[in-house]
């Protein structure tokens, strides 16, 4: 209310929010450009591949597979994220390994894609009747086959929408990669902000950002999931 | 030839086949009929090693199978497996392939046979089971009857000796059983060997070599379905033949 009250009592006032809304808006987005999309997709894509690996661990019938898997996946989703990030970009140094910030950020994120996503991949095979996986043995196929060949694909189907939330709230979460000094575009926002005190505007203006990232993101996979439900009836 | 020896099957404490001995010829038709929970389907899942049998041993064109509860390595398992070609009672299409690659999967996959031979083959198949016009229709497309005929044409499609049958018309509405039975009926005056699992006891008098009665887990009797369901000797089958068709012991033709 005082922001909206400042406004009109005073057109000058308005100017200055205007033009500092216009002139923070090309460093957020090369933040976004830079930082925040590349950590997002090179992340999604680790964490991904984790996830796969991961869950085949834990539907495979090693124990000590199975035990590895579960260990992970327990940690990471047991503990804050934030305090992930801190304990691998500021705690490790004390061990000697010390990373920059973005591989860091990287690597946080990944761990922690890997464990959520590898639950949604284990449920959606699992959510595959048994008698697809005898279909497949019954036409000669071994495990790995019908799995690759027949339940894998399945499965993708049905873990698409769960885990575009993931890669949402990814987006999301980069942002707390400011805390681990990635120059992504939270952390432009926070960094303009202290120059100039207009922590709403800034705020604004970076939430407004990242939900236009968000809302794009979200009618691809409305797309995606068109597309895989092309065998399924409406 | 098929010669069961001695099966046994058990679940935990839960026995389910009770040391089952049973011969079938080849070109023959053998149909299991009994109660449910007699073990009649376990007994055919036991065919093709979906269940992995507590003990005896099972001979298929001379492949020997022993069973003591050992693990067998999944390879022979699975080359064992390639003998039979097994229809579900749920058809069990792979939804997220058409007719066509239902049937050409595991030709192309498992055989390695080249994809343009396959899919020649497989259309002959599809040709065979009356869906020619069907091929590139996903299963959610075609109705139980066309489900289960391209499940009878993907189980052939492995060139199996022998035909497995689970139940194939359990699932499908009256008016669609006739076509898939008509498909079944073709296939066993081409000579293929045939156990069939089924309620449908005017197709086990018109086809069926040889009537096989299993209740609790043994075979009660067997023989001609002259000799079942006209002269049933034991009590047991007479009963279940009342049960499940009170008009079986009259002529119907």
């Amino acid at each position: 209310m005082f922001l909206l009250n400042s406004i009109f009592q005073d057109p000058e006032r308005f100017d200055q929010l205007v033009s500092i809304a216009q002139s923070s808006l090309l460093p957020m987005v090369k933040g976004a450009i830079k930082y925040t999309i590349p950590l997002t997709i090179i992340t999604f894509v680790l964490g991904l591949i984790l996830a796969i690996l991961t869950a085949l661990a834990r539907i495979s019938s090693s124990k000590i597979l199975n035990t590895i898997a579960r260990i992970y996946v327990s940690i990471i989703r047991g503990t804050p994220l934030l305090v992930q990030l801190f304990i691998i970009f500021y705690g490790l140094p004390n061990l000697g390994f010390t990373i920059d910030p973005f591989p860091s950020a990287i690597i946080g994120f990944s761990l922690n894609v890997g464990a959520y996503a590898s639950e949604i991949i284990r449920a959606a095979i699992l959510s595959i009747p048994k008698g697809q996986w005898e279909a497949g043995y019954s036409i000669g196929m071994n495990r790995t086959q019908t799995l690759k060949r027949i339940i894998f694909p399945q499965a993708v189907r049905v873990s698409i929408p769960p885990l575009s939330n993931t890669f949402i709230s990814l987006v999301k979460d980069t942002s707390l990669a400011s805390l681990v000094l990635v120059s992504e575009m939270f952390r432009k926002a926070q960094e303009i902000a202290s120059t100039n005190y207009e922590f709403l505007l800034l705020y604004s203006e970076v939430a407004i950002l990242y939900w236009i990232i968000c809302t794009v993101l979200s009618i691809i996979q409305g797309r995606i999931e068109s597309r895989l439900d092309r065998y399924v009836s409406k | 030839m098929i010669s069961i020896k001695n099966l046994h099957k058990s679940f935990g404490d839960l026995e389910v086949l009770k040391g089952i001995d049973l011969e079938v010829e080849l070109g023959k038709v053998i149909v299991i009929i009994g109660p449910s929970g007699s073990g009649k389907t376990t007994l055919l899942r036991c065919l093709n090693l979906l269940e992995i049998p507590s003990s005896g041993a099972i001979e298929i064109d001379d492949h020997l199978m022993n069973f003591n509860g050992k693990e067998i390595p999944q390879k022979k398992i699975v080359s064992f497996r390639s003998l039979t070609g097994m229809v579900f009672q749920n058809y069990n299409l792979f939804p997220h392939k058409t007719a066509l690659e239902n049937v050409m999967e595991g030709p192309v996959i498992v055989k390695g046979i080249p994809k343009k031979q396959a899919k020649e083959k497989a259309i002959q198949l599809l040709n065979k089971v009356g869906l020619a016009d069907k091929i590139d229709d996903y299963p959610f497309q075609l109705s139980g009857g066309q489900q289960q005929r391209v499940g009878i044409a993907r189980a052939m499609g492995i060139e199996p000796k022998v035909m497995l049958f689970d139940e194939p018309t359990s699932a499908l509405d009256p008016e669609l059983v006739g076509d898939v039975l008509q498909v079944m009926k073709d296939l066993a005056e081409e000579g293929m060997t045939m156990v069939v699992v089924t309620h449908e006891m005017r197709f086990a008098k018109e086809v069926a070599d040889e009537i096989v009665f299993i209740d609790h887990g043994e075979i009660v009797e067997k023989g001609t379905p002259n000799e079942i369901f006209t002269h049933p000797q034991h009590e047991r089958t007479r009963r279940f033949l009342e049960q499940i068709h009170p008009l079986s012991n009259n002529n119907e033709h």
